[in-house]
């Protein structure tokens, strides 16, 4: 008599109900769908890690002709910005204090004088070393500019012996939005499928209404299932929406198949909305899921490479990071929008990616009792 | 259309045994001994935090028994508590539809969710929609009904899938007279289609229209029967004493004067005139009751509960 399997009628009727709360609810639906891109343009355009443009002192003691070649050969780098020209080395310090400038230079009263008699002129750079990218990046600028001079020097007016020319497989222009954007794209899609998921259970026991759902004969799969279909919708449009931005706006090249990114993305999706109502089922109230949803989110944000490259943190970290389902969907992220990576490199993404999306749903369903405590 | 059902074995739609609840070390249902006969509307009262909620959700199987078993429409709660609930309605304390979605979305989920098929959810709604007179309202969100509708709406909504048997847990509490009035007619529909009710309230002329009432105190189901047999306990009225009503001008000073006799046991105000339990051989002139009116009378349901109770919570400080 009584219809124990699966039924499709009852998930379907679950996942249509989940859909109505969802549009019934724009207010939650636009800032769930709008405050990610608002934060993809935000960061996209504030996060720039490429150093450029460093605004520069300058203080010009010697006042030769060699010394304004030298000048100019900084007010030429894309690197060097010169804000203004200084007369003290007090200036120049007090420049830098004030914020108004990253690095000074000075250039000696003797440094046309040091080089006429062959003895090494001495060029002063001093740099802020708050920003320490920035600081890294002066000196080496300013070292090969010097350095580049100097040889120019020694060896006259012969052609250089030795030059490097680099060659920047992925990523020609080293721009930071290639390499923000993906990451970017996989934890706003993180945000969004943990929060939404995270409250799905949770605002139900809050209005009493699950109670009456105990009543029916629901089970718990198609409960489950039938709620994250809506979520899993909604976080795809939102996936495909930054993608789309990132692709346009950003002009982030896509070297291999949007499909492939698309496919690996399912199952991570499916972890994240399993996560979520698994957090769901355990606590009580909204804020109780927020703010375990938020305690979930932190750690596997700061450790899954989205900021900090995965290869330059301590062993043990590189080890956690492997845990989050995050860290996997980035590097394949980038992989496929980098480096056109495809099956043959993720394939194993994609099996890590489904067992960590099929545990975290499994467990979610475990943890789902038809009875109140 | 309700459809009748057979009897069980034993006649019962609910059996219950010595059931307990507990969270935790606290008790909340005390070996509840407890039958409902099929078509029977049995109700429930108690004070707030007696456990009538908790007794419910028992035996719906929301929540385990400590002890004790119950039979609900022939089966074991426990053990097959989803065929049980299968064939159960259940209409909890709080208002526990979805506000954000109209009526008729939430009556559709609910017969989604039980399964019925696109033939049966069109039987099924009409019919209840013609019941319970909600046609003008199926369009409207349900958080934006009134009080009296959204019960009805809750109660059509534990009605789809032909339930055998209905929990209703205060279901005409904050709604107007007129509206209360309504649901019991609707509520007698269910029961003469032979649907057993068990409903919980607070209102004694609810309680007098059940055919029998169980009043919970402390966990403790303390007295089960018809109103009038409840009337009649001994403990109610003990050896030596009687029930009087005294109608007078002034109630309430009539009330402070009773109180400080001593042959009065127990007086309260009973809508225009005073109930109280005296001594049998007490005189008018005894109670000082001057120029006030005094007939014997019986026990209201509110006085036996009342005494009832104090008899207990004596019996538990001694
Ligand atoms: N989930 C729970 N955990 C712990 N204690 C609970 C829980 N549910 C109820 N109680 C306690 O059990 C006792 C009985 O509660 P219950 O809700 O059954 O009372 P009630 O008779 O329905 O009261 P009311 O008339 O206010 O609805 C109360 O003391 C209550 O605090
Ligand atoms: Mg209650």
């Amino acid at each position: 008599m009584m219809n124990n399997g699966f039924s499709m009628q009852r998930m379907l009727s679950v996942a249509r109900k989940e859909f109505l709360h969802i549009i019934r609810d724009p207010a939650t639906l636009f800032f769930a769908l709008f405050i990610p891109v608002l934060e993809l343009f935000m960061l996209g355009y504030a996060i720039n890690t490429n150093v450029s443009n460093v605004p520069t002192v300058i203080f010009d003691a010697a006042n030769t002709k060699d010394s304004e070649n030298l000048v100019r050969a900084f007010e030429n780098s894309k690197d060097f910005r010169i804000v203004r020209q200084v007369y003290s080395d007090l200036d120049v310090s007090q420049a830098i204090v004030a914020g108004k400038a990253k690095v000074g230079i000075i250039i000696p009263q003797d440094y046309s004088k040091n080089l006429e008699s062959r003895r090494t002129a001495y060029l002063k750079v001093i740099v802020d070393g708050s920003e320490s990218n920035v600081a890294a990046e002066a000196i080496n600028v300013s070292n090969a500019l010097a350095l580049r001079d100097s040889l120019q020097r020694i060896i006259g007016s012969q052609f250089l012996p030795v030059e490097v020319s680099p060659q920047i497989l992925f990523n020609p222009d080293t721009r930071s939005a290639n390499f923000f954007i993906p990451g970017l794209m996989v934890v706003m899609c993180q945000m969004m499928a943990i929060m939404l998921s995270a409250n799905a259970i949770v605002r139900e026991k809050e209005n009493g209404t699950l109670e009456q759902l105990f009543m029916t004969p629901v089970k718990a799969p198609e409960l489950i299932l039938g709620k994250l279909i809506p979520y899993l919708v909604l976080t795809f449009v939102e996936f495909c929406t930054i993608l789309f931005l990132m692709r346009t706006v950003f002009q982030v090249p896509i070297a291999g198949h949007v499909l492939t990114l698309l496919a690996l993305t399912l199952p991570f999706v499916f972890a994240m909305l399993g996560l979520g109502l698994y957090i769901s089922t355990r606590v009580g109230t909204r804020e109780a899921a927020g703010q375990m949803a938020m305690g979930t989110m932190m750690p596997s944000i700061f450790l899954s490479g989205y900021v900090f490259p995965l290869d330059s943190m301590p062993w043990p970290f590189w080890y956690i990071a492997q845990v989050f389902p995050t860290t996997w969907l980035i590097d394949a992220a980038r992989g496929v929008i980098l480096r056109g990576a495809g099956w043959r490199e993720l394939w194993i993404h994609s099996a890590v990616l489904w067992s960590m999306g099929i545990f975290s749903f499994a467990l979610a369903m475990m943890k789902f009792h038809k009875r109140l405590t | 259309m309700l459809g009748m059902n057979a009897p069980f074995q034993n006649g019962l739609t609910i059996d219950a045994r010595d059931v307990t609840v507990r969270f935790g070390t606290f008790t909340a249902v005390n070996k509840v001994n407890l039958t409902v006969s099929q078509g029977e509307v049995f109700g429930l009262l108690g004070p707030n935090g007696s456990g009538k909620t908790t007794l419910i959700r028992g035996l719906c199987g929301l929540l385990p028994f400590a002890e004790g078993v119950a039979t609900v429409l022939g089966r074991d709660v426990t053990a097959e508590s989803e065929a049980v609930r299968s064939q159960i309605g259940y209409m909890s304390q709080k208002f526990s539809l979805y506000e954000d979605l109209t009526a008729r979305e939430n009556m559709d989920f609910y017969s989604g969710i039980y399964g019925l098929s696109p033939a049966k959810t069109h039987e099924r709604q009409d019919f209840l929609i013609e019941l319970s007179g909600l046609a003008p309202y199926m369009e409207r969100r349900a958080g934006r009904l009134s009080g009296g509708w959204k019960q009805r709406l809750a109660l059509v909504c534990a009605l789809l899938h032909e339930p055998k048997l209905i929990f209703l847990d205060e279901p005409t509490a904050g709604i107007d007279p007129v509206a209360r009035r309504d649901l019991w007619n609707l509520l007698f529909r269910l029961s003469a289609e032979g649907i057993s009710l068990v409903v919980t309230t607070h209102y004694m002329d609810e309680a007098e229209r059940c055919a029998r009432v169980g009043y919970i105190y402390m966990a403790n189901l303390l007295a089960v029967g018809t109103p009038a047999d409840l009337k009649k306990l001994p403990g109610v009225t003990p050896l030596g004493t009687r029930w009087l009503e005294i109608f007078g001008t002034d109630s309430a000073a009539l009330l402070e004067k009773l109180r400080g006799n001593l042959r009065v046991q127990q007086a309260t105000i009973f809508g225009q005139s005073i109930h109280a339990l005296v001594e049998a051989d007490a005189t008018a002139a005894d109670l000082g009751v001057g120029s006030a009116r005094v007939v014997d009378t019986e026990p209201s349901l509110e006085d036996v509960f009342v005494t009832i109770s104090r008899a207990q919570a004596m019996n538990t400080n001694a």
